[in-house]
């Protein structure tokens, strides 16, 4: 066996802050990686990160097809900005990220959260976000574990060996 | 890569304690590298073996969604049976190579 770094990583806190597909998974990932190490992992939705975790809109994220100059169109040629501005295009766009990572088996976002949830992974909304947003205990999705300030937040990541990861 | 000997059979494995040939795995094998990940065999859990090592054998990527969706286990069920490594204990109890997916 390989020999164990002496201290390994035994929490994480993730905190997804941004909507976009690519912000939410880069997330979702790390959370459901971690779970799958064996690694404690404790969640942490705010902002416009909260779309996760809101029933109506949790499967309906997009990626930005305005202002994300790395945009690409099939085939590797530079996507054009103005292209992006198209009714429509930011739907076909983000359908084709999510069939692409579908066919890698990275499931739709509700379907991840449960996976994460069946590890053993925790869900937390931002109170504040919560709050200013308006947000009902309804419209979370039934993978949050409870809506809790930073302080609580900070309790939550207590402990030797914990991360603490802003996506 | 070293040789370990289970069950009175020497195999090859990895560092990480992986088997290389999955053709030199068998059932006791996987009980004496079960003790050492202290995991305690049932058929559910061979059942599991069977399923990675079929595809593994058909070159498929694998991922806990995967054995989810195989109807043998859920993926809560997969994490009572593997604690703190669905995938990766799973993976070398089944003598199969050690996974290179990130789901």
């Amino acid at each position: 066996m390989a020999e164990k770094n002496e201290h390994p990583i035994k929490k994480v806190a993730i905190i997804v802050a941004k909507g976009s597909i690519e912000d939410v998974y880069a997330g979702l990932v790390m959370a459901n990686g971690a779970v799958m190490e064996g690694i404690e992992c404790k969640l942490f939705f705010t902002f416009f990160g909260l779309d996760a975790i809101i029933k109506k809109r949790q499967n309906k994220i997009k990626t930005a097809t305005v202002g994300n100059p790395a945009m690409r169109m099939p085939g590797g040629l530079p996507f054009p900005t103005l292209l992006g501005l198209l009714p429509g295009v930011e739907a076909g766009v983000s359908a084709m990220m999510k069939k692409q990572m579908l066919a890698l088996d990275i499931p739709p976002v509700d379907e991840f959260l449960d996976m994460i949830v069946a590890g053993g992974g925790e869900i937390f909304a931002c109170k504040l976000a919560y709050d200013m947003f308006k947000l009902k205990r309804e419209d979370l999705s039934e993978h949050v574990k409870d809506v809790i300030t930073v302080g609580q937040f900070y309790e939550e990541a207590a402990g030797e060996g914990t991360q603490i990861i802003f996506t | 890569m070293a040789t370990k000997t289970y069950a009175g059979i020497n195999v090859d494995v990895t560092e990480d304690g992986y088997l290389t040939d999955p053709s030199q795995w068998n059932k006791e094998i996987a009980a004496e590298i079960a003790k050492e990940e202290g995991i305690e065999l049932t058929d559910k859990h061979f059942e599991v073996f069977d399923f990675l090592r079929e595809q593994h054998a058909k070159g498929a990527n694998l991922t806990i969604r995967m054995v989810g969706k195989s109807g043998i286990v859920d993926i809560k069920g997969l994490y009572q049976l593997f604690p703190g490594g669905p995938l990766k204990k799973s993976s070398r109890i089944a003598g199969i190579p050690k996974p290179t997916s990130c789901v």
